[in-house]
This record gives structure tokens, C-alpha cells and sequence, in this order.
């Protein structure tokens, strides 16, 4: 950190609060016409490229109760491997394709749902590949800080032994919880993936 | 935004100055904290990238809370002008970058199906509003001033007034959510949730400052709050190895 000029820091985070569904979903929580449509909202465009696939789960607190209150974020490459926008040096990205989605977890289960693609392998920052996962990142009443952690996908157990991530995590049960689990037969896959806040089968969470 | 693709990785996240994940004068916390340590991986591609929202998803009154739940009149309360700038932990402005807030209203009511504060609802406040900050980083709302409310925490907690903001940077790694406070509010110090953040010095960033020169001459005064996210190395992330 020598040649850094330490004048900023970064703010410090409060909690979303009971009501972030109001400022990151406001049509959802009720409030109509400030615009048309909530961010991460519209689903996935047709001409994406790659095969559809679903994301749900329930989000569960430290007592087993489901967290109601939450907005989970799903941030994620293309089916080629590159994160869309612009910014990743590996190539442009899918123009179809937006690699972010919004849910709330306002159901009786404190469920949230992504309908998205199959992400290819991505790499770290040194390099190293990946096995293909999504980003997602938690807020609300009670989170302090949000959290970050990934969803990987069942049908990639080779790739996982070596993923920089899974392979780091000594417990195996600790490295499951990053792991989806399919559900449903045939058409098109959709993946379960519950996030455990605390206690028994706690998720990973990252420090990115 | 030429040039983004060849940033480097972020600073690590200082942690002494952000809340930890169990405060138990904020009673919620106490069950939605994980017990385990967060891992430390070092940041990938999608740490390193964010989504990039055009000003298209932009309407004319997204930035003004003044206007964009009108049911035929304004709403009431102090009107006020929020604007600063964000910037990085080296001072770098975060151009074309999207940041959204919600309040309460001047009563400190939320349009919210389960608020329980007898304040009254106002017919003309929405309470959200979003903008996207320009080549400098800028950004400016028009709203009300919100009010102090209570909430269920310990017996007669009550919040300060204060705007939530959320923030993205140009990396996922920079997404932030915050909370901001108004000077001069003696609720600040009394607040559980201010009081999650362990350092004083950094609760004093999010309070904003009266801005007197900013006041709208017979229409609004103002108040001045710039946003830091984290910095990030100017070494190319891809193919080469972290730190410096
Ligand atoms: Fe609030």
C-alpha cells in the first residue's frame, strides 16, 4: 500500500433496513409510477446467448425463520465467460445479455428467483480459472453489511476440485453450501440454492 | 468510461470502519449475522466488473421526490437539494455510475405495507428516487427532508433522520449500501444502528453538511454529501498477478 495516497476511505455501510424494497424495488413494494419497471426485473432478454437456466431459494435466519425482508442481487458472466458492460478485459460481452438481476424475498418462504443463463468459466484477477458460479450479494433489516457469496452448479463437480474458491474451503459440508442442487426433470433446469444466514449449514460468505 | 477495462483490483475493504455482522443493540442483527468469518479469496472478474446502467433507464423526475409520486400537488415538508459527488478512496471521481435512495416522509411515515407509525402517509410522496452521476461523478435530488421515527428495537428507539443510499461503483466489489444523516441531529448519537459503526470519525462521513450557497433562493435549502467507495489499483487485473 506504500504508494497510496490515503486522503478517502470508503463510507461505512448501514443496513438496508425494513424497507429497501421501496428503493430498489418500488413497484414491487406498491409504489407505482415514479417508473415503469423495477431494476433487474425484466427477465431474460431472447436474444441472449445460452441455455436457460432458473436460480431459487429460500433465505433463512439463524433461528430457521424465512428473511422476508431481503433484496438479493445476481451479478454474473455471459455463457462465454464474460461479465457484460464493457469493463472485462476478456472481450465485450453478450450485447443481449445484462449478467444482473434483482429478486425480493418477499414470499410465505422468504424465496427469491432468477430466471438467467448458464454462465461460462470466469477467471480471478491472477488468472486462474473459475468454474462457472453467479455472484449474489444480500441486504436487508438486520445485515449489516451486505454479504457476498456464490452459487455453483451441481453438473461441474470436476471443475470444482480445482476452483480457487472450493478448493480453499478445508470443510466440504462449508464448500456444499456453495453448490446448487437441481430440481424438477425435464426442460429447462432450474437449481435450488438456500441461503443459511447463521448456524447449521451457515452459507460462505466472501470477503471480496 | 474509456480506459475502465484496464483498472486493477480493489483495496481491501477496512473493515474496523464498516459494522460487524453482530450488534446486539440492534436486536435483528442478532439472528442474521453469520457466526463463521467471511472467506478471503482475492477478487475475480465479476468482483472487478459491475453492471453499467445507461441514462436510459433514467424518466425526467426520476432525481426529483418532489415531483415523481405528484397526485395532484407537492408534498409537504422542508424542501431540500441533496447533491455531492463520488468519488474513490484516491479521489477519483465514479462517472455514469447509478445510486438510489429512499426515505421516509417529512412525518417519518414510509409508503410501506407493514410501517407502523401512526404518522400520516403524504398523497404526494413516493419516497424513492435514483439518478446517475455525471463525468465528475456529481450527482443531485430534490426531496423533503425526512423525519425521525420510531421503530421496534429497544423501548422508545428512534432513528434520525436520514436518506438510504445505494450505491454502484464500477465494480461489484464497490457495492455499498448506506445511510445519510443531517447535521446538527442530536438523534445521531443516540441511534443503535449509527452506534454499529465503531468508529466515530467514520460515522461523521455519513452525516451531510448544511450548504447554505447551494439553497434555492425561496424554494429549498441544501445540504452537501459526497460518497466515497473503494479505491482500486491502476494495474491491468487480467493475467497478472495481485498486489502491488
Ligand atoms: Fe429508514
Amino acid at each position: 500500500m506504500a504508494s497510496r495516497d490515503e486522503t478517502l476511505h470508503e463510507l461505512p455501510s448501514q443496513t438496508a433496513g425494513p424497507y429497501v424494497h421501496i428503493g430498489l424495488m418500488p413497484n414491487f413494494s406498491g409504489i407505482a409510477g415514479c417508473w415503469p419497471q423495477d431494476l433487474g426485473t425484466g427477465g431474460v432478454d431472447k436474444r441472449a446467448k445460452g441455455e436457460r437456466i432458473g436460480v431459487v431459494g429460500r433465505l433463512i435466519d439463524g433461528g430457521g425463520a424465512p428473511v422476508r425482508d431481503a433484496v438479493v442481487e445476481l451479478w454474473q458472466a455471459d455463457s462465454d465467460g464474460v461479465y457484460p458492460g464493457g469493463t472485462d478485459p476478456r472481450g465485450k460481452g453478450d450485447p443481449h445479455f445484462s449478467g444482473f438481476a434483482r429478486s425480493a424475498t418477499d414470499t410465505p418462504d422468504g424465496e427469491f428467483r432468477f430466471e438467467t443463463v448458464r454462465p461460462g468459466v470466469v477467471h480471478m484477477a491472477d488468472g486462474r480459472a473459475c468454474a462457472p458460479h453467479a455472484d449474489l450479494w444480500i441486504v436487508a433489516r438486520g445485515i449489516n453489511l451486505g454479504l457476498h457469496t456464490r452459487v455453483y452448479f451441481p453438473e461441474d463437480s470436476a471443475a470444482h476440485a480445482t476452483d480457487p474458491l472450493l478448493a480453499r474451503i478445508e470443510d466440504p459440508r462449508r464448500a456444499a453450501t456453495l453448490v446448487a442442487t437441481r430440481e424438477g426433470g425435464e426442460g429447462r433446469p432450474l437449481y435450488r440454492f438456500d441461503v443459511r444466514l447463521q448456524g447449521d449449514g451457515e452459507t460462505v460468505f466472501l470477503d471480496v | 468510461m474509456s480506459g475502465t477495462a484496464t483498472k486493477g483490483t480493489f483495496y481491501r475493504r477496512d473493515r474496523d470502519r464498516h459494522p460487524p455482522a453482530l450488534t446486539p443493540q440492534y436486536r435483528t442483527s442478532t439472528l442474521r449475522s453469520p457466526r463463521f468469518a467471511p472467506i478471503s479469496l482475492g477478487q475475480s472478474a465479476g468482483d472487478l466488473t459491475a453492471p453499467v446502467f445507461g441514462h436510459s433507464i433514467l424518466g425526467p423526475r426520476d432525481d426529483d421526490l418532489l415531483k415523481n409520486y405528484d397526485h395532484g400537488g407537492d408534498p409537504i415538508g422542508q424542501r431540500i437539494v441533496v447533491s455531492g459527488r463520488l468519488l474513490d478512496e484516491d479521489a477519483r471521481p465514479v462517472p455514469g455510475a447509478l445510486i438510489e435512495f429512499w426515505q421516509a416522509n417529512a412525518a417519518g411515515r414510509y409508503r410501506h405495507k407493514r410501517e407502523g407509525y401512526v404518522a400520516p402517509l403524504d398523497p404526494n410522496f413516493g419516497g424513492c428516487g435514483r439518478c446517475i452521476t455525471d463525468d465528475e461523478g456529481r450527482y443531485s435530488f430534490r426531496t423533503v427532508k425526512p423525519g425521525p421515527y420510531p421503530w421496534p428495537n429497544r423501548l422508545n428507539d428512534w432513528r434520525p433522520a436520514h436518506i438510504h443510499f445505494s450505491l454502484f461503483g464500477h465494480g461489484f466489489a464497490q457495492r455499498l449500501i448506506t445511510q445519510m444523516y443531517f447535521e446538527g441531529d442530536p438523534l445521531i448519537w443516540a441511534c443503535p444502528i449509527v452506534a454499529t459503526i465503531p468508529d466515530r470519525e467514520a460515522i461523521e462521513t455519513l452525516i451531510a453538511k448544511l450548504d447554505l450557497r447551494g439553497a434555492l433562493h425561496m424554494d429549498a435549502l441544501a445540504y452537501r454529501f459526497d460518497i466515497v467507495l473503494r479505491g482500486r489499483r491502476s494495474t491491468p487485473f487480467e493475467n497478472k498477478k495481485e498486489g502491488n
